[in-house]
């Protein structure tokens, strides 16, 4: 029994441990696509955020500064998409893969430049903080079932987590109330549906793009840094890999809707962590094990997930006089 | 009106964001191959030192092509470019060196460094391998080296470092530190070569305390940091309290959790003390510029030969850290006894599974089953 509890306490810190990076960015890529901008471009601005983090934090001390740089500089390479696609009504997703590049290859330049020809960062003095960290340690020392509590026992490793990863959640249902709730939230989806329907009714749906576009950016930024500043942290180039991709499968998983992205990012989380208790126990081929993400993602898709809605004008710019 | 000017920012951002790229980001007129020649007169002139290469002779010429982490990556292509500069300056050669920055440079850059008539050409790292083998067969009079992978031809001389000698010792430190007599492995990627680490590795350990414990996980992949943490603090939470990785990017996340936890960890390839002071107990050093200078001086000396060269702990080619401020004096005696029998022949580190497993049993280590 104990074991078991141990075990599933480890499954449980992995899944927490991949979900926040690419909740962050499933965030963000819901807010660009409700608005009717396809964001290719979400694992380049999280490259972005994942450096700056590490780079900031490097230099400052300070997570929480390093935090919040990290996502304006995913802010700014969004805005730079915002302009291509929204001003110069370019292919989004053209510009989405041109900052893809653009974005790991700038962080890689300025780390070279900041560390002397490395590619990867030195390590952050400090780290984002656990937040119930002495909360548990109090609880443990001084309350007579503190055993519960106990540093690496199953509260622990579930609860006691970086401050990213409640943020994170705590995103998820500001997301869903601005959505859903404020009358930003109905203009937002209205232009993203029908844009000129929108205009017409005096929203403006280019500061309104504009707005979700930077903002998705910001998300993306934040979910880099989360990896830098929480699970590891350094930077290195290989460190984002393939994340951001896996955040806007898993908005298209939950049919652009907050609450069903963040369904969609823990399952893939939480798949990850499978492969990491399965993968220990060393009784099933590594290949195997390897593939249970993308298998579930798969099957869940095909049973579970019906048709998504996509905004009707997702992908394609606004052009007033049409 | 509007839209001249959009079409001015347009093309204002479009410059803006091909200028900024161009360093990093492989642009046309930036995958011409990077040169720097340093030739011997710029540095140390060879007739200062001693001059093995005799008064009238051309200097030995080796040009060397690096992979896409360039020249500065503070890891195997900065270490073998050192290596070359200590042949230019103690052998008195001529050395000079390609960037790569992408995949597709491999080929101009090999070529280049063939029109420019040098005798020996180095690839740094096994990715060079496919495009080696076929410009290596359109020069069959040319001479040219790989590090970390087999000959790829008649004319080429495949460098592999002898892994195991290091992950022994790092294997005899983890097993004198550990106080669970338990300890961990995590592997990047399982393969004949990747797999020497882990042989080595199992063999300090069960040469020192035979009752110690190895836990192992392989992440099939050298970029998962969390996976690389979450596998480490299962080891901990499951008695082992030392881990050593050869995982690449995923030791990042295995050193992570060492740092988190209060436990040790083991680094590889590099001193990795520097990612985590307190928690790196000490790394499996591959060191690629003796082993570059050791082929330098082969070619120098006329002993290089085409096919699999090996070097070993006794041209200093592989070692443990120098870093050892948190070994106990027990574990420093232990590992300094074990690298005398290395270097005495008195161990012989099996590198390969028959080896092993003809000396451990089938059994013990199961990664490569």
């Amino acid at each position: 029994m104990d074991q078991v509890l141990k075990t599933l306490g480890i499954l449980l810190n992995a899944t927490l441990m991949y979900t926040p990076p690419l909740l962050f960015a499933a965030l963000g890529s819901c807010c660009s696509e409700k608005s009717g901008v396809i964001n290719i471009g979400i694992e380049g601005m999280m490259t972005v955020g994942a450096f700056t983090g590490a780079a900031v934090g490097y230099f400052s001390g300070d997570p929480w500064l390093a935090f919040i740089c990290a996502g304006l500089a995913g802010a700014l390479f969004a805005f730079i998409h915002g302009f291509a696609c929204i001003t110069c009504k370019a292919d989004q997703t053209i510009s989405g893969t041109a900052i893809n590049f653009l974005a790991s290859g700038i962080s890689i330049y300025v780390c070279r430049l900041l560390f002397a020809g490395n590619t990867e960062t030195h390590p952050v003095p400090n780290k984002l903080p656990r937040i119930l960290n002495s909360f548990f340690e109090w609880c443990s020392a001084n309350l007579s079932w503190g055993k519960a509590f106990e540093k690496n026992g199953f509260l622990d490793n579930v609860f006691n987590t970086y401050a990213s990863a409640y943020i994170a959640f705590l995103l998820v249902i500001v997301i869903w109330f601005i959505f859903y709730k404020t009358r930003f939230g109905l203009r937002l989806r209205a232009v993203g549906e029908h844009p000129q329907a929108a205009d017409t009714l005096g929203v403006n749906v280019t500061l309104v793009r504009y707005i979700c576009v930077t903002l998705s950016g910001l998300l993306a930024g934040l979910g880099g840094a989360s990896i830098t500043l929480a699970t590891v942290s350094a930077f290195r180039p290989s460190i984002v890999i393939g994340q951001g991709f896996i955040a806007i499968a898993a908005v298209i998983f939950g049919k652009f809707k907050p609450q069903g992205a963040m369904l969609g990012c823990i399952l893939f989380g939480f798949c990850n962590g499978l492969k990491v208790v399965v993968g220990s126990s060393g009784s099933i081929p590594v290949n195997i094990i390897s593939m249970i993400p993308y298998v579930v993602t798969i099957i869940a898709l095909i049973l579970f997930v019906g048709k998504a809605h996509v905004p009707a004008a997702n992908g394609k710019p606004y052009i007033k006089s049409k | 009106m509007k839209k001249f000017v959009a079409l001015i920012l347009a093309l204002v951002l479009a410059i803006a964001v091909f200028g900024c790229a161009a360093p990093a980001v492989d642009q046309p007129e930036n995958t011409t191959p990077v040169e720097n020649t340093n030739t011997p007169a710029d540095t140390a002139a060879p007739a200062d030192t001693t001059e093995p290469t005799g008064d009238n002779k051309a200097p030995y010429r080796v040009a060397m092509v690096t992979d896409t982490g360039g020249i500065n990556d503070q890891s195997f292509n900065a270490l073998a470019w050192a290596g070359l500069q200590r042949a230019e300056q103690e052998l008195g050669c001529e050395v000079k060196y390609f960037e790569s920055k992408t995949d597709a440079d491999y080929a101009p850059n090999l070529e280049t460094a063939v029109d420019e008539g040098y005798d020996l050409i180095l690839c740094i790292g096994f990715m060079m391998a496919d495009t080696l083998s076929e410009v290596a067969a359109n020069y069959p009079d040319k001479s040219f080296a790989i590090i970390d992978n087999g000959s790829v031809g008649p004319n080429v001389t495949g460098v592999n470092f002898a892994t195991e000698q290091c992950s022994y010792l790092v294997g005899v430190a983890a097993a004198t530190m550990t106080q669970t007599n338990n300890v961990g492995f995590v592997i990047g990627m399982v393969s004949p070569l990747m797999n020497t680490f882990g042989y080595g590795y199992y063999a300090g350990v069960r040469d020192t305390n035979p009752d110690c414990q190895i836990q192992c996980y392989n992440a099939n992949n050298f970029g998962d940091v969390a996976g690389g943490k979450s596998a480490t603090l299962n080891m901990y939470t499951n008695g082992a309290d030392i881990v050593y990785h050869a995982a690449g990017g995923t030791g990042l996340g295995v050193i992570e959790a060492a740092k988190e936890q209060g436990k040790l960890a083991i680094g590889v390839d590099q001193d990795q003390s520097y990612l985590a002071p307190e928690a790196v107990l000490t790394s499996a050093v591959k060191r690629v510029d003796n082993g570059v200078f050791e082929l330098c001086k082969a070619g120098v000396e006329g002993t290089l030969t085409a096919g699999d060269v090996n070097y070993d702990i006794t041209t200093g080619a592989v070692d443990i850290a120098e870093t050892d401020t948190l070994m106990s004096d027990e574990c420093k005696a232990a590992v300094a006894a074990a690298k005398e029998k290395i270097l005495s022949g008195e161990i012989k580190v099996p590198a390969t599974a028959e080896e092993f497993d003809a000396l451990y049993g089938a059994d013990f280590y199961t990664l490569d089953d």
